[in-house]
């Protein structure tokens, strides 16, 4: 997994709640084996047009959006299906962050497995946040290290993240790399209980 | 005396392999339910690094999400063909059971789970698919997982997890004829929102609870991830231990009197505490039908399409437009004036013998209204062949709907089976998200003798009068 440590970026937004995996990444492109490519069918039918033209409507084809890498959205952003291909798509399209108010579960964990960080910031600073987005030139600096969002205009936040997670995201560490240590344990558990 | 505690925290208990301060607890999984969409990548991964599957004994697949549902050995999409393909190599590779189109066990993954009694109480299930919350109806503490999980799971037999927080769904009271599992769910989610369950396991309980079927606790179950809850479960008891013996994989003879006597611990206890209670009166529910893109946009039978003003906040208001301009729906429209153009009687939530015997008594000796397209997919095999020798079948094919083999199907229209752009579908699926039936389609999401009506009658039609009719 590529390290996520200092994130400086453009920021695009995404003023819907409940914004789920299937517009996230529509079924139709989940029948790929590979986890690389999907940044091409992201957001594919708010995206396109049915003559698969670019929807001028949609946020992310206005032009302030060009070249965003961090995404702000609203409430419970990736509901829905458990699709890994969600995250892929998203980091494919080249999004290193997501900020919302709040994050599904299984959405959440998908992306920390991609380096793709999800940060939970209030409704407040999410609503801040969508606004400065409607501009072209507005950027965000996100440092996992100390774990804080913030612009060139004396906007700050601090947000939470599992320590855990955190230090993999840091390192760029293998997960199964790392549980592999524990495996007496799991040795010892299986052999407790047969 | 030991502290008093909840069914999900001596599940949770009795399968940490390792816990230390300042990470999340390594969780043991005592099955892993692997399908076609969401397993290659893992498989792969393991392969780049030579590892092996830790325990292909305690690993079940089998191919759902693309299958066609006729002809199903000619898989004309040849990515999807090629997907099936990669399940079938990998399991042959790493030595896992396979439940694949020539199988009598296939299915959707979260029917034959139960079906050949792989999932049993007190277990840790997972498996890459939001829905694997079914399972819980059988007190398992299972849960969905992403495609990197589902590699740790067959590498490692375990995952880290936070320990989730608690909440009681106390459902009291009684359903009236005509109200299924499926509008319990659905008036629950419509009430507390698409994300109460964020972050907690939800535990359902209650007389309507106590008094469901193993196939209606399953519907229940599968939907608490439309709350948000990646697992919700019921207590077993009795009802579950009737369903699970002399299922293939359950424990047998002395063994399973052994189980039965495990199994009936894994209760809450008295005076365990919950960090959230909730509670609804099942008397009060009507049969349930969605108008929106939420699971949460639903309104009773007998009530109307609402008008975005009547929601509180800006946020909603827009959600609340962008989904009736999505639908075509006016509001203040009678929701048994919605028509319908097609209706799908199927999905994980909704397949199994009684739905299909709960839509054929509505559609019994009546014909598929004119303009309507039905279609009636068998959650498994076994399903449809037990559905075959009832003549149940027969109830379907003679009133115009489609019968076809097994498979996830119209729920997500990954095979062909999908919903046209601007036509309206009455389903008995989980999830009437935008373009979730095909591109543009309009889902509403209904109990599976909602569905039949509105198969016969051409519109949403309130099954508790119907009830009254035929139903003595």
């Amino acid at each position: 997994m590529e390290p996520f440590v200092v994130h400086k970026g453009k920021v695009a937004g995404l003023d819907r709640a409940n914004v789920d995996t299937d517009q996230i990444i529509p079924k139709q492109f989940l029948k790929r084996i590979e986890r690389t490519g999907f940044g091409k069918f992201l957001f594919y039918d708010w995206r396109y047009l049915p003559d698969g033209t670019p929807n001028p409507q949609f946020e992310l084809n206005r032009p302030e959006n060009e070249g965003a890498t961090i995404l702000v959205a609203n409430e419970n952003f990736g509901c829905g299906s458990s699709r890994e291909h969600a995250p892929w798509a998203l980091a494919d399209y080249g999004f290193r962050a997501v900020i919302a108010p709040s994050f599904a579960d299984i959405f959440y964990n998908n992306c920390l497995k991609n380096s793709l960080l999800p940060i939970k910031l209030s409704k407040e600073d999410v609503a801040y946040l969508l606004k400065q987005a409607q501009r072209s030139d507005y950027e965000l600096t996100i440092s996992l290290e100390q774990q804080v969002v913030f612009d060139d205009e004396g906007f700050t936040s601090a947000f939470d993240i599992d320590p855990y997670r955190k230090q993999l995201l840091l390192k760029g560490w293998d997960e199964i790399d790392l549980t592999f240590v524990y495996e007496p344990h799991i040795v010892a558990y299986e052999q407790s209980r047969s | 005396m030991v502290a008093p505690k909840t069914i999900i925290e001596k599940i949770w208990d009795e399968h940490v392999v390792y816990r230390e301060e300042g990470k999340p607890d390594l969780l043991y999984i005592d099955l892993h339910l692997v399908h076609e969409v969401t397993s290659p990548q893992a498989f792969e991964g393991l392969r780049q690094k030579g590892r092996k599957v830790r325990r292909p004994d305690l690993t079940f697949a089998t191919m759902d999400h693309n299958v066609p549902t006729v002809n199903r050995f000619v898989v004309e999409d040849e990515v999807a063909k090629n997907q099936m393909t990669a399940l079938e190599r990998n399991c042959r590779e790493f030595g896992i059971p396979l439940a694949d189109l020539n199988s009598p066990e296939q299915g959707i993954v979260h029917v034959i789970g139960p079906e050949l009694g792989l999932t049993q109480p007190g277990k840790t299930i997972v498996c890459g698919d939001s829905h694997t919350s079914t399972h819980g109806a059988f007190g398992a503490l299972a849960f969905g997982i992403g495609t990197s999980e589902v590699e740790h799971v067959l590498a490692t037999q375990t995952l880290w997890q936070h320990r989730p927080k608690t909440m009681q769904v106390h459902v009291t009271g009684t359903l009236a004829p005509g109200v299924s599992a499926k509008d319990v769910i659905l008036a629950i989610i419509g009430k507390f929102g698409v994300d109460f369950g964020t972050g907690y396991v939800l535990e359902f309980t209650g007389d309507v609870i106590r008094r469901l079927s193993m196939e209606e606790r399953m519907t229940i179950c599968n939907m608490s991830i439309e709350a948000g809850a990646r697992a919700g479960l019921i207590a077993p008891d009795d009802v579950t231990f009737a369903y699970l013996r002399g299922r293939k994989y359950a424990p047998k003879g002395e063994a399973f009197e052994q189980a039965v006597e495990r199994w009936k611990q894994l209760c809450t206890d008295e005076g365990a505490v919950y960090d959230r209670v909730i509670h609804i009166d099942g008397s009060e529910i009507a049969p349930t039908v969605t108008w929106g893109t939420t699971p949460a946009m639903s309104a009773p039978i007998d009530g109307t399409v609402p008008y975005p003003e009547q929601f509180a906040t800006e946020t909603e208001q827009k959600a609340v437009r962008l989904a009736l301009q999505y639908m075509g729906l006016k509001p203040g429209t009678k929701m048994t004036d919605i028509a319908v153009q097609h209706v799908f009687i199927g999905s994980c939530t909704n397949s199994r013998l009684s739905d299909l015997r709960e839509a054929a008594q509505i559609v019994k000796g009546k014909k598929v209204a004119p303009g309507v397209r039905a279609l009636v997919v068998p959650g498994s095999q076994q399903v449809k062949k037990q559905a075959e020798e009832e003549g149940i079948a027969q109830i379907f094919i003679d009133a115009g709907f489609e019968w076809r083999d097994s498979g996830c199907s119209m729920c997500l229209g990954m095979n062909p089976d999908t919903v046209p752009a601007g036509e309206h579908c009455a389903s008995t699926s989980n999830r009437n998200f935008e373009g979730r039936q095909g591109k543009g389609a309009r889902t509403h999401l209904v109990s599976p003798a909602m569905a039949a009506a509105a198969a016969i009658y051409g519109h949403f039609v309130d099954v508790r009068t119907l009830y009254k009719e035929t139903v003595r």
